[in-house]
């Protein structure tokens, strides 16, 4: 839709200040004026490197909305994909001599190619989207349930199969030693920096995900979702674009997986299993399925939920998993998608619109209305 | 892919061929092992008994299925429930013979479970049955995540016991024959089974209330007019739902231990068989988790333990991809909703 | 008037040929070996009884639904098993008996769908805000509300298509269906729920897009409303074709009077 003005970059100008606050948080930890650390502010319930790992699986789950949000499929898998992004950076680039490429080539990859992590994040990425095209074009023909169980039982699969995978996968254990990223001599560290790449890059998937939503492309999707009949004999090639929008997510969660490799530098099967795609779905839910913009207030609220749960429930309950925190969202799950499915961001752009409507004499215009639930 | 198979003779023997190709491959790999007839069998054998557990589960989906057209992926967590309620009853210090106690607490488990499921329909199925399938899924889903978490809480991670079932009468548990072992629960499991089935097809075929449930699953519009509640009837499918799980959770139980997320693995194999019913059939049901079971148990056996739960995902797979309506068929509202 | 350019190579003007037709659902013959021709330019309707088989045509036209057997040519090449999308690419065009439209977006929306087929920008573009891109898509909305005001709902433009009225989100389909610039538009019992001066806007609609050089096959249950637009009929009854010909023709044809009324005359106006 054109809107005029201003109104044309809005998109643009969101992003802009939406990377502002992330830009000044990011300056406030590192310079940390008067002493002030991130984590005190927060009562030692959130620290730092719960913000980077928000921004990492924002940008897996912005892809997530567009998948399920807006070409309303379905993926209980989506976990997989950011293992294979993982496993893939950890794989070709680690140093730990019993593992991963060293197992086969001991030796051939030198430590100052520091450009060599950069390339297997774009390798990862042309993988992954491999393998989701072969896999997608199949199992994109299902519906609903079925479509559902098909991506658990591909999450699953790619599970257990780096789970299985011998000293090339490092098998439960996983790969260790991952090095840290870097441009030459400026090391993508300490975790600062991290923050920053990874926020440039969650905050760059986030502005051309919105771009795509408000396009051509965007209106093939919400038609898919109106009619499919009516969608196909206006000329809309429903496989292709489903399938384009599954691949385009998969590659989203592939760049965090590499990310997450290169932060963690140590990557084993446990985060990537039912449990992990359940995760996704649930943060996508939370900031409501249709909205890229919720994505990173969905993924926060579940680590903030999962933080105090932690913090508290550690004092009551004698040693367990550490997983009981999912009673809590099991339960604001089945709320959610009872009473408010379109989950909180559209419940906040709700109360945003009702101020707004305050200070003006007529309220919006229909335009203005209808554009708002687009994005 | 599917235009070279478009005549019926053409799919028929691409079928058999790939059968015998499997066999084949099976054969090749457990000669790699040293296997002999004996173990074929009892790797066939172990997967019977436990694809009739996925049996159970199987007929749990298809219940609630044919009647509201839900997926309950809430089904693993009734097999869990039904387990873990045994459980607790069993180990509670009562001043019973264990025979007895044991009794009790399969009753315990099942019944209690029977309740969990009503309850579950009311609260989280009835308000949101306007709903759109997406939002449906994921209600399921979250109560079985609810369900694993309040398992984890009440019980903690330890995996427990239900002692077996004859153990309380006879010494020995298992049978030998020539090299071929045999728990004895075993045997209970496909009695209970064979009951289940009977009882089921009693209920269906001859009783009012079953066949209210069938016309429900039929023409939902239809039976309303005809003065069935169909909330009523949805209701009652996932209270016999949560039943069969219960089942199948408890008879299990002394075979492998319980724990909290066991209904995971299990609710997602059962809802394999079913598919591989076609979703809408009981008796296909029966058969694909049998068939499920015994797949998966003897590709896992002539390559790596850690595999098995692949098989079956790779099963589910080529069902979806290649049979949708299930091995027996029927099922023809499976893919096109 | 400007007639729409109409390629190949079979007998002049003849712009979709149906040869055989057949369709099976299962054990029940929706369609019997039906043959026709619809010549360019020309408003053509197929009238029944219900269940005769009618929208089925439509569907397999258009390629929702795969033939039994049979042979459909549009501008001579076969279209028979193509994909809706393929099909609706090569200028066929159609509405729906029960609406089918986009109820999550609003008007203007729905029928800068339409022109999908017209525009070509995609994911790259898309994404990083090409100026090509955004070109394409200020050209996309400029050209629908052309369509929007050709039918006459260019006013309400920005409202969201399911709070129109029945009547308009009908017209609301037409004014889509076209913005994909057919060469062959379908439209399948367009009047259906419409009220007389509903009908008689539907009528001059369907003048003026046959006067803009769009072939038109209409399905319709309303005998009144096709005898007065259609130039040429054919009569299905239980999925064969029984009379063909004008609107005088078939009116006096005994089948036909026999397959609506049993044997008794029909007075038609």
């Amino acid at each position: 839709m054109q809107r005029e003005g201003w109104r044309r970059h809005q998109i643009s100008i969101g992003i802009g200040v939406f990377a502002i606050v992330i830009f000044l948080l990011g300056w406030l930890e590192m310079a940390q004026p008067m002493g002030f650390e991130f984590s005190d502010v927060t009562g030692g319930i959130v620290s730092f490197d719960t913000l980077v790992r928000v921004g990492l699986l924002t940008i897996v789950v912005v892809g997530l909305n567009m998948l399920m949000g807006h070409a309303g499929q379905i993926s209980l898998g989506q976990a997989g994909f950011y293992a294979i992004g993982a496993y893939v950076s950890a794989i070709m680039t680690t140093r730990a001599a019993n593992r991963g490429i060293n197992v086969l080539f001991p030796g051939v990859i030198r430590e100052e190619w520091w450009w060599w992590p950069w390339l297997m994040i774009l390798a990862g990425m042309v993988i992954t989207g491999g393998i989701a095209y072969l896999i997608g074009r199949p199992v994109l023909r299902l519906k609903g349930h079925y479509l559902a169980m098909g991506t658990l039982g591909v999450g699953l699969i790619i599970f257990v199969l780096f789970r299985e995978g011998g000293t090339f996968t490092g098998a439960s254990d996983g790969v260790g030693s991952v090095p840290r990223l870097c441009i030459g001599s400026f090391e993508m560290w300490p975790r600062e920096r991290y923050y920053f790449l990874v926020w440039a890059v969650a905050l760059a998937v986030m502005w051309l995900s919105l771009n795509i939503v408000n396009s051509r492309v965007g209106r093939g999707l919400r038609a898919i979702e109106g009619s499919e009949l009516a969608a196909q004999t206006m000329g809309v090639d429903i496989e292709k674009f489903k399938l384009q929008v599954f691949v385009l997510s998969t590659v989203y969660a592939s760049i965090a997986g590499s990310l997450y490799a290169h932060y963690q530098t140590l990557v084993n099967p446990t985060p990537f299993g039912f449990v992990g795609s359940l995760d996704l779905v649930i943060m996508a839910a939370l900031g409501g399925l249709a909205s890229i913009w919720g994505a990173p207030f969905g993924v926060g609220i579940v680590y903030v939920i999962k933080e105090v749960l932690r913090a508290r429930l550690q004092t009551l309950l004698r040693g367990a998993g550490g997983e009981h925190e999912i009673v809590i969202f099991g339960l604001l799950l089945v709320l959610i998608m009872i009473f408010m499915p379109q989950g909180l961001s559209y419940a906040a752009g709700k109360a945003f619109g009702w101020l707004r409507n305050l200070s003006r004499r007529e309220g919006k215009t229909e335009i203005d209305r209808l554009t708002e639930k687009a994005t | 892919m599917q235009s070279i198979l478009r005549t019926k003779s053409a799919r028929i023997g691409a079928t058999v061929a790939a059968m015998v190709l499997l066999v084949a491959i099976v054969l090749y790999l457990g000669d790699a092992k040293g296997f002999g007839a004996v173990q074929y069998v009892q790797l066939v054998l172990d997967g019977i008994r436990g694809g009739s557990i996925y049996a159970l589960i199987a007929l749990g989906f298809v219940v609630v299925f044919n009647v509201t057209g839900i997926i309950n992926f809430a089904q693993g967590g009734f097999v869990m429930s039904g387990a873990m309620l045994a459980v607790a009853f069993n180990n509670l210090a009562l001043p019973l013979p264990p025979a007895l106690k044991l009794a009790l607490a399969v009753v315990f488990g099942v019944v209690g479970t029977t309740i969990v499921g009503a309850l579950m329909e009311r609260l989280t199925i009835f308000p949101a049955r306007h709903s759109h399938t997406l939002t449906l899924i994921i209600i399921t889903v979250g109560v079985y995540i609810f369900m694993q978490g309040m398992a984890l809480l009440i019980w903690g991670a330890n995996a427990y016991s239900l002692p077996a079932f004859s153990s309380l009468a006879l010494e020995d548990q298992i049978l030998r024959s020539g090299g071929i072992m045999l728990k004895a629960q075993s045997l209970w499991i496909w009695a209970t089974l064979a009951v289940v089935l009977v009882a089921l097809y009693f209920f269906f075929e001859r009783t009012l209330l079953g066949k209210a449930l069938r016309a429900c699953a039929i023409n939902r519009r239809a039976a309303e007019l005809m003065g069935i509640n169909p909330s009523r009837m949805s209701l009652l499918s996932f209270a016999m739902a949560a039943a069969l799980g219960a089942i199948g959770g408890v008879v299990l139980s002394p075979a492998t231990r319980p724990i909290y997320d066991m209904g995971l693995k299990l609710g997602l194999k059962g809802f394999i068989a079913a598919i591989m019913g076609g979703m809408v059939s009981s008796p296909g049901a029966v058969v694909g988790g049998i068939l499920l079971g015994v797949l998966e148990n003897v590709a896992a056996g002539v390559t790596r333990a850690g595999f098995k739960d692949i098989f079956a995902f790779v099963i589910l797979i080529l069902i979806l991809l290649f049979r949708p309506q299930g091995i027996i068929g029927g099922g023809e509202r499976g893919v096109e909703q | 008037m400007i007639l729409a350019d109409i390629g190949g190579d079979v007998a002049e003007n003849t712009i979709l040929e149906v040869e055989d037709l057949k369709k099976a659902f299962g054990g029940l013959l929706a369609l019997d070996d039906l043959s026709f021709d619809v010549k360019g330019g020309e408003i053509f309707s197929i009238i029944g009884p219900n269940g005769a088989g009618k929208t089925t045509i439509f569907n397999l036209i258009s390629g929702v639904l795969p033939t039994t057997s049979g042979e459909i040519r549009f501008q001579g090449k076969a279209i028979n098993g193509l994909k809706p999308h393929v099909i609706a690419g090569l200028g066929l065009s159609r509405t729906f008996q029960n609406l089918q439209v986009f109820n999550n977006m609003s008007v203007l929306e729905n029928v800068m769908v339409g022109r999908h087929l017209q525009s070509a920008y995609g994911l790259i573009s898309a994404s990083l805000r090409l100026p090509a891109g955004q070109r394409e898509e200020r050209e996309i909305a400029e050209r629908a509300m052309e369509h929007l005001a050709f039918v006459g709902l260019d006013s309400v433009a920005a409202t969201s298509a399911s709070s129109l009225p029945f009547g308009k989100q009908r017209t609301l389909e037409i004014a889509r269906a076209m913005a994909t610039e057919p060469k062959l538009l379908m439209l399948d019992e367009p009047g259906a729920g419409l009220n007389r001066p509903e009908k008689e806007a539907l009528d001059d609609l369907v003048r003026r897009i046959r006067d803009r050089g769009v072939t038109v096959v209409l399905v319709e249950h309303d005998m009144v409303f096709v005898m007065g637009i259609a130039e040429r009929i054919i009569v299905l009854d239980y999925g064969e074709k029984i009379a063909e010909g004008t609107p005088d023709e078939v009116q006096r044809d005994p089948k036909v009077i026999a397959a609506y009324l049993g044997d008794e005359e029909l007075h038609l106006i």
